[in-house]
């Protein structure tokens, strides 16, 4: 093919010719013999009229492909010309630009603080979130060849594309158990590279380790401690001996860095886990860590809890009622349009619930502390939220606001009533809604549509009566959505009860809060005897953040998720957005659910916190980047995008070079949490009890 | 562009519009167009056939990733027959599963480095790997690359402003090369009778450093004692198997004594730590004694491991394309790395040979490895030329000699003037520092005392050490702070509690764990450099003086000499002595290197190059690095880490004379 085309110039420089009148081509050849190259053109030319007359359609069929291939060769050889510039051009050349467009950049914390004087002091554990660390294949079945110790999760997600079923089974827990399926393993990334970047240039903690190692920070002070985010946290133990190789990993870091104590830093799921394991390491040994009572206050300075969902996320309701949380199902916003609709018929949003709901770790954020915390029918904590004092506040004019947020407060969301069943329920007041209890209503044998039983989720086994007697409860509180998910999926909540409990203790010195299920619940554990630790919660606000649902139920396809988010529900004043009522927090977490525990529930001395460590709250407002250069932005409040955060980072460091939270200024407030605390009536002290 | 194109693809099919179009520009402009339609068509041509290299490329790379993965598996039996099981798979069909915590110790050069700190020059390669991976900045960047690759000349530790540290996990020495394998077969199979990450450990340090450095720097001896402590506390108790692969042999033995040793200089593990957490040591191609090879590089730069990034960019590094001294750039890089002097020969004459003798030399011939691949009938024929071969024996011995003649003449007949004594310090030569901006210690020395390097002629494993500190007195002095190359007279002698000897089998006991197994495991079959011939190299300005004298041959196709070095018996790297001597008597039975009595075996492997093109570095290899993916090596470690002990391996398992030569070395046991 290359030979054809090699002799077309020729031929077609002549091609054309013919087909000109005459006088033209008297002219062309004038011009050919101007050329000293196209001296022999005459020669040339006779052969390729013959060859033109053997075969005349090809030249006119094959130019499409031609000029495609010419394209596509163009298109190559600038993109090499430009790959080659980039990589000639010196590394400072894109912070010139920047800086010429933007005017220069702030220095990285990293750098300013050096410039300060700051050094490595405490080594740094990171505990990463859920989603966010890597996970590999270390056994699987035979679709899975060649994936040996490749990322299954994070990375490029080449193979969520390639083989979607296969990975979807590979990704999978045992429905039963919440371990491995038998003949897979997967198991975590370990190490830095584990959660540095979730996928190619979208960075988590790479961010934070690369300022820190600006003040001399390296692999022998920082430590990432990876887990199996889908595991419930005690399974990690179980299976892997994670919160083993953690305890002895902050040891190492104590003993090898001259008994200066490990500063912490959770971010996400992982301030769950790192509960979990403070509880854990001081448990005795069958069960727990047995690193005795006064482990954490021998091995940890801080803790610096980064947007952490302490009392759980109304998100992972969504999630798991309906596989609709963005979070959770971070796949579908890397393949929106191949995962929400079915176009190989492959049930995606199916599967992918039914991966979701074997992770039984999905089940630590739903909402703790049932309607105390959360609020009931006709109340919550957030009551009176202006969602549109963001947008005004950038126009500053605050009188109008002021006006604004009054009327907003007449008529404010029921943020109280997590999931209702239609618009109307949503904002009518409570007396005037007709519910009937689900709890009792027969499950229907389900309707003999076993043809999608290959995609197994529990709903099918509820059938339509039971279907009908959720939607016809109308609404759920906190409290309630518990009971909702006991009904729809008791599998699954089967398991997770095992593992993991929503409630708040009345006496913490019962002995049945010994068990491990309950450590990661800051509502049914104290914190450990260490009065010189300290607890930060760092966490972004400013962003719209999912707090209560409006669902529909969907029109009955054979296979499909029941329950929808009804996107159609929209009212400007309530902050309802496509079916979503949102408040104030960092996009995923609400300022309640990150905030409340360090602002009232362990500050001072509390039954939850007997030794009384001291906490500090510290807010950072969400602007967004001011332009396309600055990437994820170096102001972000979002779940995410904060570990870029500057001043957040600029915070971490000061403490992990031995700052405490009053040398960093104490408390740090945008949002009105301290508001909210205030209307949450939660006892917190040990002696009304008697 | 695109656009002058288009409009032409449509003018040859639909003439009359370009016909007209043509009358209307008139003739002037016509010619404005034609010319340069003309100049065009060598780019078009280009830019066609590039495109449709490119289609074509993504149309197989779309073809290749929609194959099923059995496709190549299938091909490769198509062609060759069926394949073995990997013994991973074959050994779980055993019924094998995991037992033993494994740890693994990687050598020299294969572990990856990564850049924490840096200059201006390396900026944005930040948590990048300088070594390991593509080199991609060895090419673009290379002389930032040699100094952030450098260490400091005087500590042997960070120069300022520099934090370069190995990486850590599996990752840090699975694949050297993308592609190029180490330990990622053996975890791979493994993997197979169900390893994972939490039985697994690799034991990754920064191979620039002097063992006890590591510890100073980055506390790795630490971390690799509280991780085996762990392994061994998470997987019930089940003691680990130790994995040391090349120089990683040397560091372990360095890391048995220093956890044995209290506290501020060792790790305070107490006499039975080793007992408690050790179930078997399998070395992997060790060399125990040093090899020759690394004279040569510390001499020179010439030694094909130790510079690996010659064999990566040959072409770039050994001319001096760009004027920039490459070699000696790279000579000043390597003589930092006070690791390079763990591998010196050890134990002198005693074990490596004097002028006129060699434990090798009576009996080994070069061409004995490929009369066993040629056919029946050779075999006379070839026996008649061992025994040419055997009369002409060689003298292994002079580890380098000056001159081809001087290393073939009997001992008698070679004057030699003490380089020592006879050489007077010169002062340095003015015009040598001002052309050579780059510091070697060769400019320091003059030329008198390189003369008298040459003349004394011949040099054997002891004076060796002696040539080394006399011609780079800075890089021994270091060296010498951290390694020792002799023969202890007394082992109690209290100046053995240093951690200088720790890494030196003969000059340290092993611990006191009976209960515990030394292998050691390597190929042979392959000429392995063990002599040189050198030449003083014609004197420019700023090159090193010292040369192999790559024009010296020996007389027949079977001889051992060739291109200037003498080579006998090993894997490529370490020859047959320094790997099996230890094992194969230095430590069998209870010796006073072994009061304990640990039992050892050897193991060793015979190289068979791959087949065809298909097996890659072959599953039968003997070669030093290549090991890693010899079938029944990995059968001998799986085997071993499931439970099994030397004596159900078989125990020994020899090819070599090694036990002969063993013999013929008289050591006090």
């Amino acid at each position: 093919m290359s030979l054809l085309r090699r002799r077309k110039p020729i031929t077609e420089s002549s091609d054309s010719k013919p087909l000109l009148e005459k006088e033209e081509e008297e002219h062309h050849q004038e011009d050919d013999d101007d050329d000293d190259e196209e001296g022999n053109g005459k020669n040339k030319k006779t052969p390729s009229k013959i060859k033109k007359k053997r075969g005349e359609k090809p030249p006119s069929k094959w130019s499409c492909l031609d000029t495609c291939c010419w394209f596509i060769g163009c298109i190559c050889i600038t993109w090499w010309l430009l790959l080659f510039l980039y990589n000639a051009m010196p590394a400072s050349f894109p912070q010139y630009v920047t800086e010429a467009i933007t005017g220069p950049l702030p220095d990285p914390p990293g750098v300013k603080l050096k410039k300060e004087g700051l050094e490595a002091k405490h080594p740094v554990v990171f505990v990463p979130g859920i989603v966010t660390g890597g996970l590999e294949l270390w056994e699987g079945r035979e679709c899975a060849e060649g994936l040996f110790r490749k990322r299954l999760w994070g990375g490029t997600f080449g193979d969520v594309y390639k083989r979607p079923l296969c990975w979807v089974e590979h990704m999978s827990l045992d429905n039963e158990t919440g371990l491995d399926p038998c003949g897979i393993r997967v198991r975590p990334v370990s190490g830095l590279v584990a959660a540095d970047y979730f996928a190619p240039g979208y960075f988590v903690w790479a961010v934070l380790i690369a300022n820190l190692a600006r003040i001399g920070y390296e692999e022998k002070t920082m430590y990432m401690a990876a887990y199996d985010w889908r595991l419930s946290f005690q399974n990690t133990e179980v299976r892997d001996q994670t919160l083993s190789r953690i305890k002895s990993n902050i040891e190492l870091l104590v003993a090898t860095n001259g008994g200066r104590k490990v500063v912490v830093i959770p971010h996400s799921m992982g301030v769950l886990y790192f509960l979990h394991f403070m509880k854990w390491v001081e448990a005795p040994a069958p069960m727990g860590g047995g690193g005795g009572p006064d482990w954490c206050s021998k091995h940890i300075k801080a803790v610096v809890n980064i947007g952490g969902p302490f009392l759980g996320v109304p998100k992972a309701i969504a999630g798991l009622f309906s596989a609709e949380a963005k979070d959770i199902a971070v796949a579908r916003a890397l393949a929106p349009g191949f995962l929400d609709n079915d176009i190989f018929q492959f049930q995606t949003l199916q599967h992918v619930m039914r991966m979701s709901r074997t992770w039984d770790s999905t089940m630590s954020m739903i909402p703790r502390g049932g309607d105390t915390i959360w609020g009931g029918l006709d109340w919550s904590p957030e009551d009176g939220y202006p969602c549109s004092k963001k947008r005004e506040n950038d126009t500053q004019i605050t009188d109008q606001a002021g006006a604004d947020n009054a009327v907003c407060k007449a008529r404010s969301a029921n943020y109280g009533r997590i999931i209702s069943f239609g618009k109307d329920v949503a904002e009518a007041p409570s007396s005037d809604i007709e519910r009937i209890d689900f709890r009792g209503a027969i499950k229907g044998l389900s309707a003999a549509n076993t043809t999608c039983r290959d995609v197994w989720t529990e709903y099918h086994d509820m059938g339509l009566a039971g279907i009908k007697a959720v939607a016809e409860y109308k609404t759920y509180t906190a409290e309630s959505v518990v009971d909702l998910l006991h009904f729809v999926a008791p599998k699954m909540m089967a398991r997770g009860t095992a593992h993991f409990s929503y409630g708040i203790a009345d006496n913490l010195d019962d002995p049945k809060y010994k068990h491990y299920k309950y450590w990661s619940n800051p509502l049914e554990t104290t914190l450990p005897n260490a009065p010189d630790m300290e607890i930060f919660s760092l966490y972004g606000v400013g962003l719209q953040t999912e707090r209560a649902y409006v669902y529909k139920l969907s029109p009955h396809a054979e296979c499909s998720i029941p329950f929808k988010i009804d996107t159609s529900a929209d009212d400007e004043a309530t902050c309802l957005r496509d079916g979503v009522y949102s408040v104030d927090g960092d996009e995923t977490v609400p300022v309640l659910s990150a905030g409340f525990m360090c602002a009232k529930g362990w500050r001072g001395k509390t039954r939850f916190n007997p030794s009384g460590v001291r906490t500090y709250v510290r807010e950072y407002d969400h602007s967004p980047p001011a332009n396309l250069l600055e990437g994820r932005g170096t102001l972000s409040g979002a779940h995410v995008d904060i570990m870029g955060n500057f001043a957040l980072i600029e915070d971490v460091i000061r403490i992990a070079a031995g700052a405490s939270g009053k040398e960093l200024g104490g408390d740090q407030v945008h949002s009105n949490i301290f508001n909210w605390s205030e209307k949450i009536n939660l006892r917190l002290d040990n002696e009304a009890m008697q | 562009m695109s656009f002058l194109r288009r409009r032409k693809g449509t003018g040859s099919s639909k003439s009359p519009n370009f016909v007209g179009s043509k009358i209307e520009d008139g003739d002037g402009k016509k010619k404005l167009f034609e010319s340069p339609g003309k100049k065009w068509s060598c780019w078009d041509s280009c830019c066609w056939f590039i495109g449709f290299i490119c289609s074509m490329w993504w149309l197989l790379l779309l073809l290749y990733n929609t194959m099923p993965a059995s496709i190549p598996q299938y091909v490769t039996e198509a062609i060759t027959g069926p394949l073995t099981d990997s013994p991973g798979v074959k050994l779980r069909k055993e019924g094998l599963t995991v037992n033993h915590p494994v740890v693994f110790v990687p050598g020299i050069v294969t572990g990856g480095l990564e850049l924490w700190e840096g200059h201006q020059c390396a900026d944005g390669l930040f948590r990048k790997r300088l070594w390991g991976g593509t080199f991609g900045e060895l090419y673009k960047r290379p002389l930032c690359w040699a100094q952030h690759m450098s260490l400091d000349n005087e500590s042997g530790l960070d120069p300022p402003g520099i934090r370069v540290r190995p990486v850590s996990g599996l990752v840090a020495a699975d694949y050297f090369a993308a592609g190029y394998f180490v330990w990622a077969v053996l975890i791979a199979n493994l993997a197979q009778i169900g390893y994972e990450e939490k039985t697994m450990y690799m034991a990754a340090y920064d191979w620039r450093l002097s063992f006890q450095n590591t510890e100073v720097r980055d506390q790795t001896l630490s971390r690799m004692k509280s991780n085996i402590e762990l392994l061994v506390a998470t997987n019930g108790g089940k003691k680990v198997v130790v994995i040391p692969h090349s120089m990683g042999v040397l560091y372990f033995l360095h890391f048995m004594k220093w956890v044995e040793a209290p506290a501020p200089m060792g790790g305070g593990g107490g006499s039975d730590w080793c007992a408690k957490h050790i179930k078997a040591v399998m070395n992997i191609g060790g060399p125990f004694l040093g090899v020759p090879k690394s004279v040569s590089g510390l001499f020179s730069v010439e030694a094909r491991d130790i510079a690996v990034a010659r064999a990566f960019a040959p072409g770039f590094l050994d001319k001096d394309v760009f004027g920039l001294q490459t070699f000696q750039h790279l000579m000043r890089m390597t003589r930092t790395w006070d690791s390079t002097m763990s591998m010196i020969p050890k134990g002198g004459d005693t074990i490596w040979g004097g002028l006129d003798w060699s434990p090798e030399g009576q009996s080994f011939n070069c061409g004995a490895k490929r009369l066993r691949n040629n056919s029946i009938n050779n075999i006379v024929q070839n026996a008649n030329l061992n025994l040419a071969d055997n009369v002409k024996s060689v003298n292994y011995g002079r580890i380098i000699s000056f001159g081809k003649d001087v290393a073939e003449a009997h001992s008698s007949k070679i004057k030699r003037v003490d380089f020592q004594q006879g050489a007077v310090n010169s002062v340095k030569l003015p015009n040598l520092t001002t052309s050579c901006d780059i510091w070697i210690e060769y400019h320091e020395i003059g030329n008198h005392r390189i003369k008298a390097v040459a003349d004394y002629k011949v040099y054997t494993a002891g004076s060796i050490l002696d040539l080394l500190h006399f011609v780079a007195p800075k890089l021994m002095a270091r060296g010498g702070a951290h390694f020792s190359h002799g023969i202890a007279d007394n082992l109690d002698d209290p100046k053995y509690q240093h951690y200088k000897y720790w890494s030196n089998p003969l000059e340290t006991k092993l611990p006191n764990a009976p209960d515990m197994e030394i292998y050691s495991m390597y190929g042979v079959g392959i000429p392995t450099e063990r002599a040189y011939v050198y030449k003083l190299n014609s004197g420019t300005d700023c090159s090193i003086p010292f040369q192999i004298d790559t024009s010296a041959e020996g007389g027949s196709e079977d001889s051992c000499l060739k291109g200037g070095v003498f080579s006998a018996d090993g894997d490529e790297t370490v020859p047959v002595l320094s790997a099996g001597f230890m094992c194969a008597k230095g430590w069998r039975g209870k010796t006073r290197f072994n009061p304990s009595g640990i039992r050892t075996y050897i193991r060793e492997y015979s190289h068979a190059p791959p087949a065809n093109l298909l097996e890659g570095r072959g599953t039968q290899s003997g070669a030093h690095v290549d090991i890693m993916g010899n079938f029944a090596l990995i059968e001998d470690v799986i085997r071993v880490a499931a439970g099994a002990t030397g004596k159900e391996l078989g125990g020994d398992h020899v090819y070599s004379d090694i036990f002969k030569w063993a013999a013929r070395i008289n050591l006090q046991l």
